[in-house]
C-alpha cells in the first residue's frame, strides 16, 4: 500500500484519531486500575500504621488530620482501642535525603514519646542509605521509647543523640529532620 | 525474512545495550538487583512489542510528516498502560523500579525500533523484532543486575550468599559503568568467535 500524503487535513485526521484511540484506552485503563490502586496504597498505609502503634481496633486511616508544614501536607492518624487513645500515627516527609524525598510513619503515645518508626517510601541508596529500613539495620531501634522532648533528634557528628548510619550521614540527618518534623506536628494537635 | 534470525539478533549480534547502547539511562539506573533489572527488561519488552505491533498495523494509515507524533503518543500510551497496572497490582515493584517507568517513553530503543524497523516491515516480522529485542534488553539488564547484585551486596536474587557488606562500589552508579564496561568486552568476545 502506498504511503499516505502529507497534507494538512490528512496530518489533522491523523494525529486527531490517534489522540482520540490513546485518550480512550487510557481512560478505560484506568478507570480499570483505580480501584486496586487505592486498595494497594491503603493497605500499604494501614501496614505502616500497625508497625508504629500496634494493638488497634479502630480504622486509623480514616481518623485522619492534615497539617501543613514546610510546603507540604502531614497526616495524623489516631489509634484507638476501645475507647482509650493508643496513640498517633504520624505521616512525616522530609526533602533532605540523599536522593530526594523520603516518608516515614512515626508513631507517638499519647505521652509524646516514640513508640516505632516504619519507613513508607525512599529512593536511598540499597546497601547504605536504605540501612534506616527496619530489617536492613539497627538504626530504627535506638528511637523506640525515646521522647524528642529529652533525646535530641539530631546525629551526634552535630551533637544529637543519635548514632548515625555507617556512611550515610545525610540520609541519618534526614530520617532526624523527618522524625522531628513529626514530633512537631504532634505537639500543634495536642 | 529468516523470522528465526530476526528474533535472535536482539541477544547478542545487535543487542540494545551491548551493541547498539540504546536506552542506557535505565540500564544503569535500576540494575542495583537482578529482579529489578529482569522487571524492567521485561516491562520495555512489553511496551516495545506492542507498539512494533500497532506502529506496524497502522503504518500505512500515517502521513510521513506526523510519523514520529505519531509513534510517541502510541508509545506513551503502553507506558502509562504498564504504570498503571504495575501501580495497582504490584505496588512493591513499582516503588523499587519507581521513576524509571515513565522514562520508558523516551527510551530511545523503542521510538528506534518503530522507526527503523516496524514502520517499514511487515506486521509479524515487526512482532518478533518487538520480542527479540525486548528479550535481548532484558537479559543484558538481568546479568547486569545480577552481577552487580552479587558483587555490591553479596546476594543473587535476593538471596543473602555472603553476611555483612559486600564492594558497595557495584551498587553505586560508578560500579553501574564499571560492570557494564566488562560486560561489553565479554558480548565482543563472543561475537568476534560466531562470526
Amino acid at each position: 500500500m502506498a504511503k499516505k500524503e502529507s497534507t494538512f487535513v490528512s496530518m489533522l485526521a491523523t494525529l486527531f484519531v490517534v489522540t482520540l484511540v490513546a485518550a480512550g484506552l487510557l481512560g478505560s485503563v484506568y478507570a480499570l486500575t483505580k480501584e486496586p490502586i487505592r486498595l494497594a496504597e491503603l493497605k500499604k498505609k494501614n501496614e505502616a500504621i500497625q508497625v508504629v502503634v500496634p494493638g488497634f481496633d479502630n480504622e486509623p486511616s480514616t481518623e485522619v488530620e492534615r497539617l501543613f508544614m514546610d510546603g507540604d501536607s502531614i497526616f495524623l492518624y489516631t489509634a484507638r482501642k476501645g475507647e482509650e487513645v493508643l496513640g498517633t500515627a504520624v505521616e512525616t516527609f522530609t526533602n533532605e535525603g540523599f536522593s530526594g524525598e523520603i516518608k516515614l510513619m512515626v508513631g507517638f503515645d499519647p505521652q509524646g514519646a516514640i513508640i516505632d518508626i516504619a519507613v513508607v517510601s525512599h529512593a536511598e541508596t540499597p546497601g547504605l542509605g536504605d540501612k534506616m529500613e527496619k530489617g536492613k539495620g539497627d538504626f530504627s531501634l535506638q528511637f523506640m521509647g525515646k521522647d524528642p522532648n529529652t533525646f535530641n533528634l539530631a546525629v551526634k557528628k552535630d551533637r544529637g543523640d543519635v548514632d548515625a548510619i555507617t556512611a550515610s550521614t545525610i540520609t541519618s540527618r534526614a530520617y532526624c529532620d523527618a522524625v522531628k518534623r513529626a514530633h512537631r506536628a504532634w505537639n500543634e494537635v495536642q | 525474512m529468516n523470522q528465526w534470525k530476526n528474533f535472535t539478533k536482539g541477544f547478542i549480534r545487535e543487542n540494545a545495550v551491548f551493541a547498539l547502547f540504546l536506552g542506557l539511562c535505565p540500564t544503569l539506573g535500576v540494575t542495583t538487583s537482578a529482579i529489578n533489572g529482569l522487571a524492567m527488561g521485561l516491562a520495555t519488552t512489553f511496551v516495545l512489542v506492542m507498539s512494533n505491533l500497532v506502529v506496524s498495523l497502522i503504518k500505512s494509515l500515517i502521513p510521513d510528516k506526523v510519523r514520529i507524533p505519531s509513534f510517541i503518543v502510541i508509545i506513551a500510551t503502553f507506558v502509562t498502560v504498564v504504570e498503571l497496572v504495575m501501580k495497582g497490582y504490584v505496588p512493591a515493584l513499582f516503588d523499587a523500579l519507581g521513576l524509571f517507568i515513565p522514562l520508558i517513553v523516551v527510551n530511545c530503543l523503542v521510538l528506534g525500533r518503530a522507526e527503523a524497523f516496524a514502520s517499514k516491515n511487515s506486521i509479524w516480522s515487526s512482532l518478533v523484532d518487538g520480542m527479540g529485542m525486548g528479550l535481548g534488553f532484558t537479559m543484558a539488564l538481568t546479568v547486569l543486575g545480577a552481577v552487580r547484585e552479587l558483587l555490591g551486596s553479596g546476594a543473587f536474587f535476593g538471596l543473602k550468599l555472603i553476611s555483612g557488606d559486600a564492594l558497595l562500589l557495584f551498587i553505586l552508579p560508578p560500579g553501574a559503568f564499571i560492570a557494564l564496561g566488562y560486560l561489553i568486552v565479554l558480548a565482543n568476545m563472543i561475537k568476534e568467535k560466531t562470526a
